[in-house]
């Protein structure tokens, strides 16, 4: 089962420390296996549940693969694939070592994430991936690493407290943990809404929406790059991935108010992490605020609520994970060569690079939204979904965002191009890196091509709601 | 059954100051004391409710989720020290270091 | 020391405010609950047979919700790898530990290792269980550490790895084993379920009390230089 694989993964890993990066890497291959098996199984058999240890919710817990979930488990097995090539070049033996059980157990939290269908099992599972981040953030050493660390893990801890006291009103109004069931027996109650509002709140800590945002700066620009990479890409995504099962699946009653605030939210997201962006002088932290930025974009979904919708801001998430992946690859690349990544003094690395640097650009053209990309059908969806609801304001915001992102990705490729005054000394940089960078940014195009297959796969077993038009 | 709403009003009492601890004070330890405060607040909550049973036995399933919860508190707790104590090293002071 | 070192007082006051508009809403949500309401302990006691313990408790923990458990184990290695990715064990002063902790340690010890296994082995039928057992002798561990005492270089490496994982993997083996033989993960067969837990128990004390013991060590051990 994909959420075994890693753990065994990083047991042995953590016994024989020596040979880390190969046990990593085959079991990265075994694990993308699995989910791919598993992919062809759903997609076969339509959606699927198991009840672990033989007892069927409410007195056990179930796990659930629909098509949301699948998608969740893709991206994160191609990531992953990905991530593992790019660390085997990046760590040194003596970080590899501690690298590996953590990044396994990562995978694992993520992995049993996606497909638990029991809010109490995800409010562990989210404590597992939180420590296993925390760690990893920490491993570069050095203040500002372990100081970003430390907020993280503040942030994170008082988010799944939220979280979970939005569980124990759940539970205690119901008599069940498990999402379907609460789906059938939730009633609107004081308690519930005060458990929404915990949740969400939590949750939206943890996704990092502004203005809760302010962790996210410092741990994404000062972690490892594969690191921030995993960050960006798949970690704040599983928080708003337990937010959206939780609007659609237990908080149908949620009201218009909420959800145009969320949007607001989102909007404020956009913006302001676009325009800090841009006055950013380092290039992780660069990429990190616009993470804040493409988070935004996920909320737009919310005042629409409509299936459609919905479906964009996932498409969204998708190509954002495979394009900000690249793009901190294509970064800590950078870093790896130059000895340090401001902006202002990437000294031709167009030429130098070319490989990361055709990664970079073309990461930027997904992010920006730009045809033929995956982030591009993602904003198309968005902005129909909004035409069609009639709330074409949103649509600005992303047309807005739009720029502003072209105009951070070209800032950095302006600067690539020219030549800096500063002597300085270059490192060669592995060249599985550079493959892994621009395989990922290829990948974030060509989700542009795929799109009727992977919205088909995310019908499988109705996630969003049965279409009522 | 007024005593079980009594606990957990103290539960949550708890979980809003240790919120407010969390806020206000720039020293680490007390920001992870208080974390474990609210934790504990929230713990309270969800065992004081379970004693809500006809029977008067007290329904295990909450017990067994505040086992989990509390194994959680402590490795997370754990590493907080820890991670404290290396902020510290490094920046000489016990405190989260100014945004850059 | 003082708060207002950071923070404004109208912020304070804002923050005041916010939280006591929370905190009565929070209040109201839980008054508003039933004042009766048995959740799941129904179930609970009807499949309580069928888990292999008496102890409704354990039964949840290791046998309905076995998954969850698992999964926790996995959060407590989770912490000590990440501590130990941090740094090496602080150095040890060189003082001699008082009369009193000599002492008392030499009388402690074996009493919370007794207090352990008995704690493990009534968690079928009373309260009492692997987390339990786990942390009374995560305590006895402490006291060792306290009086000075430091674990033999040549179990440093390896055979303190694996009985740290040792819970978790046993967790594990159950479970696979049992898909093996045509079940689900963690589905126990009812006739051996109650040596089956047992069995996890153990493992899972074990690792829970080292663990716990390694934590507050704060440092990974010296002979990492393989």
């Amino acid at each position: 089962m994909v959420i075994l694989l890693p753990i065994v993964a990083a047991l042995s890993c953590f016994l024989w420390p020596g040979r880390s990066i190969w046990i990593g890497l085959i079991n990265t291959f075994t694990i993308v296996l699995s989910v791919a098996g598993l992919s062809l199984q759903v997609v076969e058999q339509g959606a699927g549940r198991y009840a672990v240890g033989g007892w069927e919710a409410p007195l056990g817990i179930a796990l659930v693969s629909d098509g949301l979930s699948l998608l969740m488990l893709m991206v994160t097995a191609v990531v992953g694939l990905a991530i593992s090539v790019y660390s085997s070049c990046y760590f040194n033996q003596d970080k590899a070592r501690h690298f590996w059980p953590l990044w396994m157990l990562l995978w694992a939290a993520l992995n049993a994430l996606f497909l638990s269908a029991d809010i109490f099992n995800i409010y562990v599972t989210l404590e597992l991936m939180g420590l296993a981040a925390v760690a990893l953030v920490a491993l570069a050493g050095g203040k500002n690493s372990l100081g970003a660390a430390m907020r993280y893990l503040l942030v994170s801890l008082l988010g799944s407290l939220f979280y979970l006291l939005g569980v124990v009103l759940l539970y205690h109004s119901f008599g069940t943990v498990d999402m379907s069931l609460l789906a059938q027996r939730l009633e609107s109650s004081p308690a519930v809404w005060a458990a929404m509002g915990l949740m969400t709140s939590g949750l939206l800590l943890k996704t990092a929406l502004f203005p809760l945002h302010f962790w996210l700066p410092p741990a994404h620009g000062n972690a490892p790059a594969p690191v921030s990479a995993l960050l960006s890409a798949l970690v704040v995504k599983a928080s708003f991935y337990i937010l959206l099962r939780l609007w659609l699946e237990v908080f149908p009653v949620a009201s218009f108010e909420a959800g145009q605030l969320l949007g607001l939210l989102g909007a404020a997201a956009v913006l302001w992490g676009g325009v800090l962006a841009l006055r950013q002088t380092r290039l992780k932290l660069m990429i990190a605020y616009s993470t804040v930025m493409q988070i935004g974009y996920l909320f737009l979904a919310f005042p629409l609520a409509s299936i459609a919708g919905w479906k964009a801001a996932v498409y969204l998430l998708l190509s954002h994970a495979l394009a900000k992946t690249a793009m901190f690859m294509a970064a800590g690349n950078i870093l790896l060569y130059e000895g340090h990544d401001r902006i202002a003094e990437l000294d031709r690395v167009a030429q130098r690079l070319p490989m990361t640097l055709g990664a970079f650009a073309l990461a930027g053209v997904s992010l920006m939204g730009l045809p033929p990309s995956g982030g591009f059908i993602g904003k198309w969806l968005l902005l129909e979904a909004a035409i069609r609801s009639g709330q074409w304001w949103w649509g600005i915001v992303l047309i807005a965002g739009g720029l502003l992102t072209g105009a951070y990705v070209f800032k950095v490729i302006g600067f690539a191009f020219t030549q800096s005054n500063l002597p300085h000394e270059s490192r060669a940089v592995p060249i599985g890196m550079e493959w892994a960078a621009l395989f990922m940014a290829m990948l974030a195009i060509g989700l542009g091509f795929i799109a009727p297959w992977i919205l088909s796969i995310m019908d499988t077993g109705s996630p969003f709601g049965v279409a009522t038009r | 059954m007024s005593a079980v709403f009594v606990y957990s009003l103290v539960g949550i009492g708890l979980f809003n100051l240790g919120l407010y601890a969390l806020i206000i004070y720039p020293h680490l330890l007390r920001k992870i004391l208080a974390v474990n405060i609210m934790g504990s607040g929230v713990f309270l909550v969800l065992v004081a409710l379970a004693g809500r049973t006809a029977s008067g036995v007290p329904d295990p399933v909450p017990h067994a989720m505040v086992i989990t919860g509390i194994v959680v508190a402590v490795s997370a707790t754990a590493l907080a020290l820890v991670l404290m104590l290396r902020v510290s090293a490094a920046t000489g002071q016990p405190e989260l270091p100014e945004e850059k | 020391m003082n708060p207002d070192n950071n923070n404004s007082t109208l912020f304070r006051y804002l923050l005041i405010a916010v939280l006591i508009t929370m905190t009565a809403g929070l209040v109201y949500a839980l008054l508003s609950l039933p004042l009766l309401a048995s959740g799941l302990s129904f179930q609970v006691t009807q499949n309580l047979q069928l888990s292999g313990v008496e102890n409704p408790v354990t039964a949840v923990l290791l046998n309905f919700r076995a998954y969850d458990t698992f999964l926790e184990m996995g959060v407590l290695l989770l912490a000590l790898l990440a501590v130990w990715s941090l740094g090496t064990l602080p150095k040890q002063r060189e003082t001699a530990p008082g009369e009193v902790l000599n002492s008392l340690s030499g009388l402690l010890i074996p009493i919370l290792v007794l207090m352990a296994s008995y704690l493990l082995w009534v968690g079928a039928s009373a309260p009492g269980g692997a987390f339990q057992a786990g942390s009374v002798l995560a305590a006895a561990g402490v006291l060792l550490i306290l009086t000075g005492w430091q674990l033999n270089e040549k179990l440093q490496g390896l055979p303190l790895r694996f009985a740290l994982v040792a819970g978790l993997s046993i967790f594990m083996a159950v479970g696979v084993v049992l898909m093996l033989f045509g079940r689900r993960f963690l589905e126990y067969p009812p006739s051996v379920a109650a040596a089956l837990i047992l069995l996890i128990e153990a493992a899972a004390t074990v690792s829970i009390g080292i663990t716990l013991v390694a934590l507050f060590s704060g440092g990974r051990p010296e002979s990492e230089q393989q």
